[in-house]
């Protein structure tokens, strides 16, 4: 199973952390440093693994973003890399040729991306098609939600309130 | 007064309306240019949240909520505090509200400190429920929150409210592959939820299921069985799982079905010889690298009986190891070969020009694996080639690859007390020549292998004093801090050993050279306590000598030695003046450099005037150190200078003719005294020699010592590292018993030893062993630095294959104690399994009965109490499920077997035939009871016997 998901930028500044395994604060932070120095140090054209406590981390850079999933030793890093490629691509369909921006400003919307797709370290969801359509609706839902809230009767009753 | 207002502890409207959004917290952040100024950005931002989100308005909550998750997920925020806010927003019925709270719950939500989620249990609940006016938006992120941090007993609680979800068979439900998740989650921490979860759980598998769900469930149970201590549960679901490997185009499903049959293969050899065929065909013809890389892993672990699969999957890695323009292939080749282990090192062997140019490799991971993988398959007829190849390569490489290398052939070598090393003398001349490699810094294993082989391997102590006089006379390895380790060891070599030194004087120069003073303390003491020894051993053997000489008993063997030792020691001469450059400045050092080597020259190895030229020497070196600072130094210094008085003191020395004087007695007495200080051999210790002391009568450990003190305070006992070779006669328990025992230590060892026979070494067996080995010759080491690798790759064409030729040496006796070296990890996992062990005794219960099986299982998990009540608890809750689902005669069937577990287990043959009954009433389905009374009826009459778990599990028409 995947352990957890980072996105670190270049400069090592975090963009997004999702945690299946049980870490606290404490460790979170400590693994988050650790693991930007390892793999931030990683030159181009090599390869796309890094041995780290026993786990292996498998990683790959977008751009500026460098996506990290850890898994454990018995798990298959090639089928990981499909899933990073995945979670990029809906990532770009979603927000239209995706950039760090979009992932700064929408954090909690990459968040409900990447729990469509996995589910407790686990690949849920393997089609691009579903996921755009899942997120979609939640999003007019939202919306709608969002509409009835800020409707002129609803302002009037809150300040009345 | 608004402001005031606003600032005080309580919210008001005015927060609201201008309350900053996520957005302009991500702004604020990012317009901050120094960490100064983000840290006082973020710190107004949590004030602000911290005021917030108290806040009676929601929309103001969930601001401030959000706030606080972007705070807490990406700059490492404890956001616990906030965690009864979130749960508050869950109610709300404004559907973006329970939806941050979820994201901000799942995001900080621990299982081991969360708890209050328990507090949200009802509204969980609400949320799971199929109603139509309940919005999977809500229900999916329920699921996660679930699936993240929920404790054993909320997943026991809310098992029931995921049924309804799991089996239902429509395929719009986009929440089931969720909830397979959550389950699989459930169950892991709580085993307990086994009898209503599994079953929907295996139903998710079947031919009519979305294959949504399909996938999902196979990940779950993927993760079951690879962490289960035992897997053999699973194996009734093996047919279920074969139809998907074959059917399944879906490659990830794949993936997880290899993974999943590659841990049962192991246990049932049928399922092997069933899968071998659509696994090489998808080897052959995948065109996806993971679905044939997880192939190659699964013939690697599971199928190696079948060569014809392990020679496909060796191919396949081959082109693996052949794409340059892909890392990832070549790191994951070598790591797949890694799995092959020693037996099949015809596999490392065909692609050996690869894996050593993999070496060379850009990338450290991909080297290291390359190292890993020559490491692996290492044996005694090949280690002599490769670690040569190995060292010469670390001189090239760099700084941290060189220690790797350095690493792992120490430990590759040094494994199970030197399994692998035949030549010894070639061994302990490698790791000479490893520590003059420039980047060294693996001193401490290094020396304790130094000192272990002195130890262990009586037949190289002659060259492994060679190469710690080597070590010892270069002055250049002095400075070098990662060395001083290694020169400890090999001073305490030099002393302990010295009898196989051609020159012991020229070792005593060695120990004194100017240099020494660069030497941290402790290794200095070493080098004094060695200079201790020598001295000694010197003077003895000068005596004895004497005494020979006296008895006029010098054969002429001891002439022809003196006569080879001389011309020996030219070359040491010669290479010795070199070093001359950095005694000059040492008077005494070199005029008696000067006689030394005259007497050497005059082939007498112990001379009257050498050992007054030492003793000066000594006492000129050795004398300022008796001020020392530190005290080990000057202890061992006035040891030293003690023993040149004592030497200094008889009155032989005084007087030139030595016959009149070796009559002393006192002089006698001295020698006798110092042979016996020293005669004793040190032998390694076992492991376990301490524990098998048993505690004396009477003797409280825990009693507080402090009333011993005015007992020891006289001996002066002060505890030091290096006890165990420096000061033997300062053994803890020996000073304990007799105050005397630096007088006699030979006679309070020989007490000890027969007192504690059961922990020294068996005196005469090695001694009378040892004899019979040949001598040990002199290694041939040219190290040549001027090599490419290409020199490197064109390697003896059998070095990584092992030749089953005959060594033609014979291995010398390595010193091995039993018990001690390496079975101290049996039961370490025992206790971190104890929770699977569970998880797979409760799921053994569902499928068995739900596979229709007849109990034999029930009789192999331990009858405690928590397997009783929860075998009670899957009575209750599947007589539930078999209520909301008429669809199976789950029920009845049920009591039968509880009951015919507690009949104690029946006849094997009998069961399987009318297992197989069953199976095809089942099949039918037609489910009499009619069969199944006579069945239950049947096991009741027959004798109780042992019965083997596995063997009925499998359906027949998997095999």
């Amino acid at each position: 199973m995947i352990n957890f998901v980072l996105l670190i930028s270049r400069q090592g500044k975090v963009r997004l952390t999702k945690w299946y395994s049980p870490y606290s604060q404490k460790e979170r932070s400590k693994v988050i440093r650790e693991l930007s120095g390892l793999i931030l140090a990683r030159g181009p054209k090599l390869c796309n693994f890094v041995e780290w406590r026993g786990y292996k981390v498998v990683y790959r850079r977008y751009a500026s973003l460098y996506f990290c999933m850890c898994i454990n030793a018995d798990d298959n890093e090639l089928e990981i890399l499909e899933i990073i490629h995945h979670f990029v691509e809906i990532l770009d369909r979603y927000f239209g040729s995706v950039c760090e921006l979009d992932l700064i400003f929408n954090f909690h919307k990459a968040y409900y991306i990447l729990d469509e797709i996995l589910i407790a370290g686990e690949l849920q969801e393997s089609s691009k098609k579903t996921v755009a359509r899942l997120i979609a609706a939640q999003d007019s839902l939202v919306e709608a939600a969002k509409e009835q809230a800020s409707s002129v009767s609803n302002m009037i009753a809150q300040v009345t309130k | 007064m608004a402001a005031t207002f606003a600032s005080s502890s309580s919210p008001s409207l005015i927060d609201t309306l201008f309350q900053r959004s996520l957005d302009d917290v991500i702004r604020a952040l990012r317009s901050s240019s120094s960490a100064a100024l983000e840290a006082a950005a973020i710190a107004r931002a949590l004030d602000e949240i911290r005021r917030e989100i108290r806040s009676p308005d929601l929309d103001t909550k969930v601001v401030a909520l959000q706030k606080l998750t972007y705070l807490a997920s990406l700059h490492h925020f404890d956001m616990s505090w906030a965690a009864f806010h979130a749960l508050e927003l869950l109610p709300s019925t404004s559907l973006p509200h329970p939806r941050a709270a979820y994201l901000a719950a799942s995001l900080s939500f621990h299982p081991s400190s969360t708890d209050l989620l328990p507090l949200a249990t009802h509204q969980l609940r609400k949320h799971l429920a199929p109603s139509p006016s309940n919005s999977p938006a809500l229900a999916a992120p329920a699921l996660h929150l679930l699936a993240l941090a929920s404790s054993p007993n909320l997943a026991r609680h809310l098992a029931p409210d995921l049924l309804p979800i799991l089996s239902s068979q429509s395929s719009s439900n986009l929440l089931r592959p969720k909830a397979v998740a959550t389950a699989l989650r459930a169950l892991a921490v709580c085993p307990d939820a086994a009898p209503i979860l599994f079953k929907p759980l295996v139903e998710c598998l079947s031919l009519s299921s979305d294959p949504r769900a399909v996938s999902a469930a196979i990940g779950a149970f993927c993760e079951l069985a690879l962490a289960a201590p035992d897997p053999s549960p699973y194996l009734p679901l093996a047919p279920e799982f074969y139809r998907l490997l074959v059917d399944s185009r879906n490659n990830w499903v794949t993936i997880k079905v290899l993974k999943i049959f590659s841990r049962l293969a192991s246990l049932e050899p049928r399922v092997a010889a069933r899968i071998v065929d659509p696994v090489c065909e998808l080897l052959r013809c995948s065109p996806a690298k993971s679905l044939v890389f997880e192939c190659i892993r699964t013939v690697f672990s599971s199928l190696l009986d079948h060569d014809a699969a392990v020679r496909l999957a060796v191919d396949k890695i081959k082109e693996f190891l052949a794409s340059d323009d892909d890392p990832n292939l070549r790191y994951l080749g070598l790591q797949a070969l890694n799995m092959l282990g020693p037996a099949h090192s015809w596999a490392v062997e065909d692609s050996r020009e690869v894996v050593i140019q993999a070496l060379n490799d850009t990338d450290t991971n991909i080297r290291r694996e390359a190292l890993r993988l020559i490491m692996v398959n290492l044996c005694d007829s090949n280690v002599v080639d490769i670690c040569n190849m190995l060292i010469k390569y670390a001189i090239k490489s760099d700084p941290e690859f060189a220690n790797e290398i350095i690493d792992s052939v120490l430990a590759t070598c040094g494994r199970n007390v030197y399994e692998l090393i035949v030549d010894f003398d070639w061994y302990v001349s490698l790791l000479g020549e490893m520590v003059r490699n420039p980047h060294f810094a693996k001193g401490d294993e290094t020396e304790r292998q130094l000192v272990d082989i002195g130890l262990r391997v009586r037949d190289a102590r002659p060259e492994l004093i060679h190469v710690a006089r080597n070590l010892l006379i270069d002055p250049a390895l002095l400075g070098n801090p990662f060395l001083c380790r290694v020169l400890s060891a090999a001073a305490w070599v030099s002393g302990e050993y010295v009898e196989f030194s051609r020159n012991p004087l020229e070792l005593v120069e060695a120990l004194l050279q100017p240099r020494t003073n660069l030497l941290p303390p402790f290794v200095r003491a070493v080098y004094v306590q060695a200079v201790f020894k020598i001295l000694a051993y010197s003077f003895i053997s000068f005596i004895e000598q004497i005494q020979a000489g006296e008895s006029l008993a010098i054969g002429n063997s001891l002439n022809q030695r003196g006569k080879q030792e001389g011309s020996d020691l030219l070359a040491a001469k010669s290479s010795s003046d070199q070093n001359n450059a950095f005694e000059i400045g040492h008077g005494v050092a070199t005029a008696d450099n000067a006689i030394l080597f005259d007497s050497i020259e005059k082939q007498e190895i112990f001379k009257h005037e050498s050992i007054s030229c030492l003793l000066n020497l000594i006492e000129t070196v050795v004398g300022p150190l008796s001020e020392c600072d530190e005290v080990e130094v000057q202890e061992r210094a006035r040891n030293v200078l003690g023993l040149v008085l004592i030497i200094r003191g008889t009155q032989f020395w005084n007087i030139e003719e030595e016959h009149e004087l070796t009559r002393d007695n006192k002089i006698t007495k001295i020698v006798e005294l110092m042979e016996a200080a020293f005669s004793e051999e040190l032998g390694p210790v076992s492991t376990n020699a301490q524990k098998r002391v048993s505690v004396p009568e009477g003797l409280i450990l825990n009693e507080n010592l402090s009333d011993l003190l005015d007992i020891l305070g006289d001996d002066g006992i002060s505890p030091c590292a290096s006890v165990s070779f420096s000061f033997r006669n300062h053994h803890p328990t020996e000073t304990n018993k007799d105050s005397a025992s630096a007088i006699e230590p030979n006679s309070l060892l020989s007490e000890h030893r027969k007192r504690h026979g059961l922990y020294y070494l068996p005196m005469d067996n090695d001694k009378s062993e040892s004899n019979d080995y040949p001598c040990a010759s002199e290694p041939l080491l040219p190290v040549s630095h001027g090599e490419d690798t290409e020199d490197i790759v064109k390697l003896p064409a059998q070095s990584l294959i092992p030749e089953k030729e005959k060594p033609t040496r014979t291995r010398p006796v390595v010193i091995r104690l039993d018990e001690g070296d390496g079975v101290l990890s049996a039961n370490l996992a025992t206790a971190r399994e104890s929770k699977h062990d569970l998880l797979s005794g409760a799921i053994r219960d569902v499928l068995l009965r739900n596979e229709k099986k007849p109990s034999s299982m029930h009789e192999t998990s331990p009858p405690d109490r928590t397997s009783q009540r929860r075998e009670n608890d899957a009575c209750e809750n599947s007589e539930l499920i078999s209520q909301q689902k008429e669809s199976n005669s789950f029920g009845d069937r049920e009591h039968g077997n509880s009951s015919s577990r507690k009949s104690r287990p029946h006849h094997k043959e009998r069961i399987e035939s009318s297992e197989q009954n069953e199976e095809k009433s089942h099949r039918h389905s037609g489910k009499s009871s009619r069969h199944h009374r006579r069945h239950k009826h049947r096991q009741r009459e027959d004798a109780p016997l042992d019965i083997v778990p596995q063997a009925p599990v499998i359906q027949d028409f998997l095999l």
